[in-house]
């Protein structure tokens, strides 16, 4: 059963601030991962495969470098769950 | 130029009697005993041999933020809040980056990283394996978040000899200040090892004890009933300074470290020479280095692990330095209480006896039965006065490898 918009966002949320403490609050579709929530290469990465964990997906490392934005990722996400 | 001395102005410790170098010194001076019985479903599962140990008292993920202890291993967790006590302790020194130095030690570094991405990998693949599997589970990760932590950029150095790193890594530690590398050094040494893997390889060894249904005895070095060691975890960290920096900034100094000595057996890779020549040079070499004789010397925290075969090796080496007086020197036996620390022990024991000389009194050492006769130490189940004058001691630290430690400690 595929998750809605607003679930993988509270989901992927979950995942940021276990990683990085940052507020679940902050985490919105248009912040940005590194300029605004300065979170770094390995951070980003841990939460890649914790989130193909969670969610039941397959993040390709070549796509990783296209998910600018959180919005990026939870539309991601969405469209590729199986 | 004279070589400078070298000071104690900071210590910090989680340790199998307390989450602080405070709770652990009051744990150890009630008499306490931090072996227990294991929890861990793992322990019925596997059927170890050996069903306890000397866990830490506060487990470091509930002391740190979430987001700070999962990037650590349990090692570094460990060596992470006992190095921030140690430099609370010492007054948060305002110090050039490039003027302090981190001398940080581990037996073994991130076993439980490394078994549990192992078991990630066989079990889910390798998409699983976590980025920071490698910087965790590196002997370096603890030397080298303390120097991210604390601005150390003067050199960030890990020491491994098994369980006489720590102590190693406090000569180290001397001799970096000595030669002018730094002005304050964070020094100690961590572990955390307590995991299905080292218990079945040192039970294997018959190296442990097997008193499962006694834990909190099971560590009686120089009973003459002693059986084997018992695993404990934590770590000990020392702020060490030139007196010079010390002094112009005007921290409390608790001890000098005035000596250290640190020799190899070339005999076995476990087994120690029967005869303890390496020990013994190690001991003569940091009296060398503190300018001091045998007679000295007051007190003695002994390596002492409660094996048969280590501890009257190490009391035949200390009689070699001391002749018959080492019979009359009071000595601590502190592994009694606290288990064997592995890469921590020989830094949280450096904290013993400093406090030891420091209050003039050496500390209790537990679990003593009928004492062993090819033991003789002066220990006591209570603590031992150690008088009014001017204090020589020091802490003996002897690791597989053949490795031998030793660091000397004085009150002026």
């Amino acid at each position: 059963m595929a998750l809605s918009q607003e679930e993988v966002l509270a989901g992927l949320a979950e995942l940021i601030t276990d990683e990085t403490g940052i507020s679940a609050d902050e985490v919105a579709l248009e912040k940005s991962f590194t300029d605004d929530l300065d979170i770094d290469s390995i951070s980003m990465m841990t939460i890649v495969v914790n989130a193909e964990e969670k969610f039941g997906v397959t993040i390709p490392d070549d796509e990783v470098k296209n998910l600018k934005t959180v919005g990026d990722a939870v539309t991601f996400i969405t469209s590729n769950q199986s | 130029m004279t070589t400078p001395r070298i000071v104690v102005t900071g210590i910090g410790a989680s340790s199998p009697l307390g989450g602080t170098a405070p709770e652990s010194w009051s744990g150890l001076l009630a008499g306490e005993s931090g072996a227990r019985s294991l929890e861990h479903e793992w322990v019925a599962k596997y059927e170890l041999p050996v069903t306890f140990a000397a866990e830490a008292k506060v487990r470091p993920e509930e002391v740190l933020a979430r987001p700070v202890a999962k990037r650590l291993d349990p090692a570094s967790q460990f060596a992470m809040i006992a190095a921030m006590e140690a430099w609370e302790d010492a007054g948060a020194p305002d110090v050039e980056p490039d003027r302090l130095g981190v001398d940080f030690a581990t037996g073994i570094g991130g076993v439980w990283t490394l078994l549990d991405a192992w078991d990630t990998l066989r079990e889910k693949g390798p998409r699983r394996v976590m980025p920071m599997t490698v910087p965790m589970l590196m002997p370096n990760a603890a030397a080298g978040n303390l120097s991210l932590h604390f601005g150390a950029r003067a050199f960030a150095r890990t020491v491994a000899s098994a369980c006489a790193s720590s102590t190693e890594s406090i000569v180290n530690a001397v001799e970096h200040l000595q030669d002018g590398l730094a002005d304050i050094v964070i020094a100690g040494g961590t572990e955390s090892a307590i995991h299905p893997i080292t218990i079945a390889s040192f039970a294997s060894m018959q190296a442990l004890s097997r008193r499962n249904d006694d834990p909190a005895t099971a560590s009686r070095p120089c009973s003459v009933d002693r059986d084997g060691f018992v695993m404990g975890e934590g770590a000990g960290a020392l702020i060490l300074e030139t007196e010079e920096h010390a002094k112009a900034r005007g921290a409390k100094i608790y001890a000098y470290v005035v000596g250290g000595g640190v020799t190899a057996d070339s005999y076995h890779i476990t087994a120690n020479d029967p005869e303890g020549r390496g020990a013994a040079r190690a001991v003569r070499l940091a009296l060398d280095m503190a300018g001091a004789s045998p007679d000295d010397v007051t007190h003695i925290n002994a390596h002492a692990t409660s094996t048969p075969v280590g501890d009257p090796n190490e009391y035949q080496a200390l009689r070699a330095v001391f002749g018959a007086r080492i019979d009359e020197i009071p000595v601590s036996a502190t592994k009694a209480s606290t288990g064997h620390l592995l890469g921590g022990t020989g830094a949280l024991e450096a904290i013993f006896t400093i406090l030891a000389i420091g209050q003039r009194q050496a500390p209790p050492t537990i679990n003593l039965t009928t004492q062993d006769p090819e033991v003789p130490f002066r220990i006591s189940g209570s603590p031992q006065d150690l008088g009014a004058g001017d204090q020589l001691a020091i802490s003996n630290s002897f690791g597989f490898g053949g490795h031998n430690a030793v660091v000397a400690f004085a009150t002026a």
